[in-house]
This record gives structure tokens, sequence and C-alpha cells, in this order.
């Protein structure tokens, strides 16, 4: 089985959200930058699928020379082969565009993408991939088994689950639930000193446009201070909620 | 040009999303100066929606639409949007709506944005403010596409009512849909529960509850406010509850009216994911929580002591406000 894993480098979640040069771009000073998780949960269970079934795996990201780090981690986790397309992703459409344009005529049986990063919160690469490489798609999925060559899939749906299953290739865009937080790998020496070794394949962009532009971005207003309800007087707190806020 | 709103149903019935889809789609009609329509596939809207004012329904009935199948609904949404000329699509943030929105985006070539707070920002170049960082932050994004694809944030415009006539228009699709290699097995709904993705109030709990068996009184309470049960990441880890009530950052965004936080001291990664919600209250022994600075109202106390009474009080409350 070949499988692909479309993995972005995000802000770690802990980080501080400041912009630079009159708010129009991200302040990268001391962020540092992971996996995304979302795509994290999908390459852990491609390489649960590589342990069990002998997968190939191949990592893609579209991204700058910084962003070798998360690729080289996800060597060292498991990924066999590892590509990164040399731009800067400033737009859905034109990262799935890009990622499309290697994926298609490989042969790949299933293609992994998180169901949405957890910077720009997109969550639209894997529609448009599906469309342009005219895959199902299954967004959103909670598990992932393939058996005899057929998959098995559950996927959220708002207020529950929904079960499925399909021929190969598919795409899935997996959250945690494909595994659990406590199956995330932590790389060991070996994979530290496999990953190091291993030659990235750099693959220049595809020319094509964007559809939107980020032109500037704010900082939420700061709210009012919290106002501290005595635990003797929760009849104040049922008022203020009818009459001051109305949401009861 | 016109807009074109994608309603959403469940169970032949409209979402009750379908209220705030309407009114910003008709603002954004009129801020447009142009005309608003609805979409509703497989489901009979009556008369339920006239208050809302669109001027026309289009109702599509189709066995390919029965039940949701992405490729299918975004067939159906780009040849009714093609033939009504709507060149501005409005869909809801449902699991659903963005599953189905990214394909549609690249078949009709459409610039695409979701999680869309206001209004736009401008007609020209087509600016809209839409939040990121998991709500950490808004950024302002400019579509430069023809056709655009607008996903709204749940709670971030409200609805509007506006009586005026609606004409309700049924459509005959004639794509030819594919028949789908996905093949549905069967669901688990939350049986006469709320989701939270639908929830105007939202109750959830975190680690200070100590344990699974502690979860009765966070029932009760949903139970009382119509609310669903959520619960911080610890939680759901640790197995005490199901990882459909993780909200935060990666676990579920919750945009609730009213989120009540019983037990959690409010990590990061927590506030971000829940702070859509228009008011949030705490209900902490810890001053310190950094939650309670994120609240609106925080009660300090014993979650054991503090929760039960409020259930009584809201109890008494509900029977006499009816």
């Amino acid at each position: 089985m070949k499988i692909a894993v479309c993995i972005s480098a995000v802000p770690d979640t802990t980080s501080k959200i400041n912009f630079i040069e009159n708010n129009t771009a991200f302040d990268r000073e001391g962020v540092q930058f992971v996996i995304n998780p979302n795509d994290e949960f999908g390459l852990t269970r491609a390489v649960w699928f590589k342990e069990k079934n002998q997968a190939e795996i191949t990592v893609i990201n579209v991204g700058l020379a910084d962003t070798e780090a998360i690729l080289r981690k996800a060597i060292a986790i498991g990924a066999d082969h590892a590509v990164r397309i040399n731009a800067d992703p400033t737009d859905s459409s034109y990262v799935a565009q890009q990622i499309s344009s290697y994926l298609k005529d490989q042969g790949f049986d299933l293609i992994i993408t998180g169901k949405e990063s957890i910077d720009f919160n997109g969550g639209m690469v894997h529609g448009m991939l599906a469309e342009l490489l005219n895959i199902e798609l299954i967004h959103a999925c909670t598990s992932l088994e393939i058996k005899n060559g057929k998959a098995e899939i559950a996927r959220e749906i708002d207020g529950g689950t929904e079960y499925l299953t399909s021929d190969l290739p598919i795409i899935v865009s997996g959250q945690k639930g494909l595994v659990e937080e406590s199956d995330l790998k932590i790389p060991n020496m070996r994979g530290i000193m496999t990953a190091r070794k291993k030659v990235i394949e750099v693959i220049e962009p595809q020319s094509t446009t964007c559809k939107t532009t980020d032109i500037g971005f704010e900082k939420p207003s700061k709210k009012a201070e919290v106002e501290l309800i005595e635990a003797e007087n929760l009849d104040q707190l049922i008022n203020k909620l009818h009459k001051e806020s109305k949401v009861i | 040009m016109a807009v074109l709103i994608v309603l959403e149903s469940e169970n032949g019935e409209l979402k009750s999303s379908s209220g705030e889809l309407l009114s910003y789609g008709k603002a954004l009609a009129s801020f447009m100066e142009t005309d608003a329509f609805a979409l509703s596939m497989n489901c009979s809207v009556q008369n339920s929606i006239e208050k809302y004012g669109v001027q026309k329904v289009i109702e599509v009935h189709s066995e390919h639409l029965q039940s949701f199948n992405a490729k299918n609904y975004a067939d159906c949404v780009a040849e009714v949007s093609q033939k009504l000329n709507c060149d501005i699509i409005v869909v809801s943030s449902s699991t659903n709506s963005k599953y189905m929105s990214g394909i549609l985006a690249q078949k009709l070539e459409a610039a695409y944005t979701n999680n869309i707070v206001d209004l736009p920002l401008e007609k020209k170049p087509f600016t809209v403010k839409r939040s990121v960082y998991s709500n950490k932050a808004f950024a302002h994004t400019q579509m430069n596409a023809t056709v655009k694809i607008l996903g709204l944030t749940k709670n971030s415009f409200g609805q509007n009512v506006d009586h005026a006539a609606t004409e309700i228009e049924s459509f005959e699709l004639t794509a030819n849909i594919a028949s789908s290699a996905l093949e549905i097995k069967g669901q688990d709904t939350l049986e006469g529960q709320i989701s939270i993705a639908d929830a105007d109030v939202v109750v959830s709990g975190g680690r200070g509850l100590k344990g699974p068996d502690n979860w009765k009184m966070i029932e009760d309470l949903a139970d009382v406010l119509g609310a669903a049960m959520a619960c911080s990441k610890p939680v759901s880890d640790m197995g005490w509850r199901p990882h459909s009530e993780h909200v935060g950052q990666t676990g579920k965004p919750v945009a609730s009216n009213l989120y009540i936080a019983i037990g959690i001291s409010g990590a990061i990664q927590h506030l971000a994911g829940v702070s859509s919600s228009k008011v949030k209250v705490v209900i902490n022994t810890d001053p310190e929580a950094p939650f309670v600075k994120a609240a609106d109202y925080a009660v300090i106390g014993d979650a054991f002591e503090v929760v039960p009474q409020l259930i009584e009080k809201l109890k008494a409350f509900k029977i006499q406000n009816g």
C-alpha cells in the first residue's frame, strides 16, 4: 500500500499569537513550529499501517526551507520519503494545486491530510484535492482501517458518528481518534539518525494563482473584567444571565 | 449576480442554524445591492422560513441527495448557483458544510473562506473578516475570484426577523451525478441529546470533577438548561468522557451563547477553542485559574456544592419564567 501524508508546519499550540509589520505578518520570533496536530494523528496511523502491512509512506509539505524540521521529524517517526514543494503556502487553493500536481499519476492508495490546520483553520485543501484528483474524500475521520483493499471509516458528524466503507484510493482528512494522543510517537535515536541522513526531495512549485490574500490581522479586543459572583449568591448569576446577557 | 444561501436539514427539517444563515445572506445581498435566494436540498421548507424574508427558496429533491454525500451536494449547489447566476454562496460552519465546500470551491474555481464572523469589510476588493489561529486572531482576507464561497461562524451574526413573502420554487437537477464509491453503513447519534455544534448552551466539565462517576450533576445541569455536554482535553484523554465531547483547539470548537466551565482551569488551547462563545461562566475553586480571567462571570467555590445548588435554582427559575 502506498500512503501519502500531507503535513503542514504550524505554531505549537501554546504559542503566543502576535503580528508585526503593521499587523500584516505573523511574528515568528520565539515560536516553535510543529507538525499540525491533526496531520500528526494521520501520520501516526500511516506508520501503524506500515508496521502492520508494510505500507510505504511519503510525507509532503508545501513550505520554504525552514519547515524541513517537520519533514525530518516525520521521517524519524516512520515515513519513508519526504517531499518539500518549495513555496510559501499562502492560500489553500494554491497548496491544493501544488500537492495535486505532485500526487497525480503516482498511484497512491491512501492520501491523508488533517481535517484542518490549527493556524488558518481552513480545512479546505483536502476537498480541493479530492476534486482535482477525482478521488473520494472522507472528512473529519475518527477511525480508519483497511481490510482486503477496502477502507472502513468512521467520520464525525454534528452530534454523532457515521460509519462508511469505500474502495481505494481515498483521501482521508483526519483528527484525534485515528490514533489516540498516547499513541503519538516520540522519535528514537535510530529514527533521528535515519532522518538526519535522508535526502528530502525538493520540488519547485507549479506556477498558479492564489484565490485569497490575507492583507492584515487583528487580535480580539480586550474583554471586560470578569465579574465575581459569591457561591452563596447564585440567584444573582441567574439574574444576570437572564436579564443582562439574555442567554437563558 | 446574486447570493445563494445553502440551507441544511436533518430528519426532514431545516437545521436551527438556518435562521442565522438566512439573516446573514439577506444582509449580505443588501450590502452587495443584489438578491438573495436560498437552496434547500431534500427538505420541504414550507412557510417556516418566511420570517427571514428571503425572496425565493429553491427546493431540490433527488434520490442522490437522500443522505449527505459531499460530492453530490457540491454538484447540486454548483448547478443551482450557475443556473441562478449566483456568484456569492453562503454556507454554514457545520462539519458537513466544511466537507462539501472545499470540493465545491474547486468545482467552481471559487475563492472560499470560512470561519467568517461579520459582513464583508469591503466590496471592492471583496474583503472578509475571518477568525484564524483557533480564535486567537482575525484575518482580513481578500477573495479574488468571480465566484466566492463564504462560510459563516455560528452565532457570529445572529438572526433578524423580517417577514416578507417567500416564493418556493422546485428545481430539477440535470447534472449527471455518478454513484458514489462511499457506502454508508450506519450512524451513531446522541439520542435525545443536543450536539455541541447545534447547542445554544454548553456545559463542560474538567479534571476538577475528580472522576467519571461525578458527571451526573453535569448531566443534570445540561438537562435543566437544554444544553450540550462537553469536556476538557485531559478528561477525554483519561477516558472519563468520549472524544466527541472534547472541546478546544484540537477538539471541537464551541460557539454557543453560553458556555459554563466547571472544574476547568483553562489551558490556552481550551480557551482558544471556546472563545467564540458569547458568555462564559466559570465555576472553580481556584481564583487564580487562567479561565477565571477569561470568563464573564466566575463563581469561586467547590463545584460539588455550587452545581447542585445551581441546578435547584435554575429549576425554580424555569418554573417562574415558564
